[in-house]
């Protein structure tokens, strides 16, 4: 596969055509949050936390769903950059219910993670406190909707990895959800195969494995990994 | 220059803000010798006074009791400190909110079927009524500095009252910003 040149941050980097500006900069290793990328999942550039700036464009292009170009100029950590970035994270914890303290994923949550790496020490926008339900009716696991920032990995690993196409995305703007096969009770689908690959893959506690406490729900992507390794790298022994 | 003058107040919280500030041991009586602590839950002042440089609130504004006494502060009170989760979050405090406003807490924990005589409190003039929907500090006044955490550990209160103390903006990074 050809190669092209660009640069990063003032770096001059090559990569394969055929990268995101977000694998790129990786492989240089150049950090750049993101949220709703989960490696081995399709991207499709929900969370704008991945946000760079690239000469020539006014706009702010998301790096996970960008390729990268012949002498294309990306900086991915700019005063602008981190203005935006943080007004995301904060209207993404505005816009549901997120109580840290009594959250089985406190400590082991990636929004949690970005809110310190990002530097929020409060949110500006007025909290919604929208009314959202539970539902436990799984036999293994749940789901919050209150801790859920629509990133959809849950979906996309539900269609793509186990492929069995149980979990969806219903409603509009604030009406947005994730929904269980027509949306229906989790523990009346009959397509749900109890992988658990959703919960292993949800950055937040809002998949959880039920009877975890707070604090309690840390995830495990070894299986996400190791699958997604078979599939593209064709290396089937860990 | 004049000794700060410094202030806490207590909220709609558990109190863990304040048990993890007295979790700074010895280091409270190098705190006594450089500023005054002119209010506080663990003083007995009734009043909360004027000209105070620094107030530290923990909680979230829960009733009206607690609505005035901050109003009171933000006019008294030169630099506010959100304190805590429930100060900067709502938190745990706020977690009613959902449900529209406080009669479904009230009614649960009240009003319950077993009781002999179920009554709501009502205690015009001592009992503070609660506020519909409980506030985080920030949606109810002005505030200049926030330290999260449920409880926020010692040494990161220490950090801030450190950097106050000695006429310098506070600034706090990584994990110093963990909620929860
Ligand atoms: S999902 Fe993450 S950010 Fe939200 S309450 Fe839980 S730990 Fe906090
Ligand atoms: S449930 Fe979790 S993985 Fe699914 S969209 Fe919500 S936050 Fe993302
Ligand atoms: S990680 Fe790129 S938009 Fe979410």
């Amino acid at each position: 596969m050809a190669a092209k040149t660009l640069t990063i941050d003032g770096r001059l980097i090559s990569a394969a055509e055929d990268q995101t500006v977000l694998q790129a900069a990786k492989d240089a290793g150049i950090q750049i949050p993101t949220l709703c990328h989960l490696e081995g999942l399709s991207d499709i550039g929900a969370c704008r936390l991945c946000v760079v700036e690239v000469a020539g464009s006014n706009k702010l292009l998301p790096a996970c769903v960008t390729r990268i170009a012949e002498g294309m100029q990306v900086r991915t950590d700019t005063e602008r950059l981190r203005h935006y970035r943080r007004m995301v994270l904060e209207l993404l914890f505005a816009e549901r219910n997120h109580v840290c303290a009594v959250c089985v994923a406190n400590g082991h949550c990636e929004l949690q993670a970005l809110a310190l790496a990002l530097g929020m020490d409060h949110v500006r926008f007025e909290y919604r406190f929208p009314k959202y339900s539970v539902d436990i009716t799984h036999h293994s696991f749940g789901i919050d909707h209150n801790r859920c920032i629509l990133c959809t990995r849950c979906v996309r690993v539900c269609w793509y990895i186990e492929g069995a196409g149980t979990k969806n995305v219903a409603g509009r703007g604030a009406e947005c959800r994730i929904i269980t096969d027509l949306n229906q009770s989790w523990g009346t689908s009959e397509t749900c195969t109890s992988c658990g690959k959703c919960v292993q893959a949800c950055p937040t506690g809002a998949l959880f494995k039920r009877g975890s406490a707070v604090a309690e729900m840390e995830r495990d992507r070894t299986r996400l990994e190791f699958i997604v390794n078979a599939r593209e790298k064709k290396q089937w022994i860990v | 220059m004049d000794r700060l003058k410094i202030a806490t107040a207590w909220m709609g919280g558990c109190s863990g803000c304040h048990m993890s500030f007295l979790d700074l041991d010895e280091w409270l009586f190098d705190l006594a010798a450089a500023v005054d602590v002119v209010y506080s839950p663990v003083i007995d002042v009734k009043v909360y006074p004027r000209g105070v440089d620094v107030c530290l609130i923990e909680g979230a504004v829960a009733n009206e009791d607690n609505l005035e006494l901050l109003l009171q502060i933000r006019e008294r009170t030169r630099i506010l400190v959100a304190f805590g989760d429930c100060a900067v979050t709502g938190n745990v405090t706020a977690m009613r909110n959902p449900l529209g406003n406080a009669d479904p807490v009230l009614n649960r924990a009240y009003l319950r079927p077993e009781d002999l005589h179920p009554r709501l409190p009502a205690e015009p003039g001592i009992l503070p009524a609660l506020l519909p929907r409980v506030l985080p500090i920030q949606e109810a006044v002005p505030v200049d500095y926030y330290i999260p955490g449920c409880p926020p550990p010692a040494a990161r209160i220490r950090a801030i009252l450190q950097q106050l103390v000695a006429g310098q903006v506070p600034t706090q990074t990584g994990a110093d910003l963990t909620y929860g």
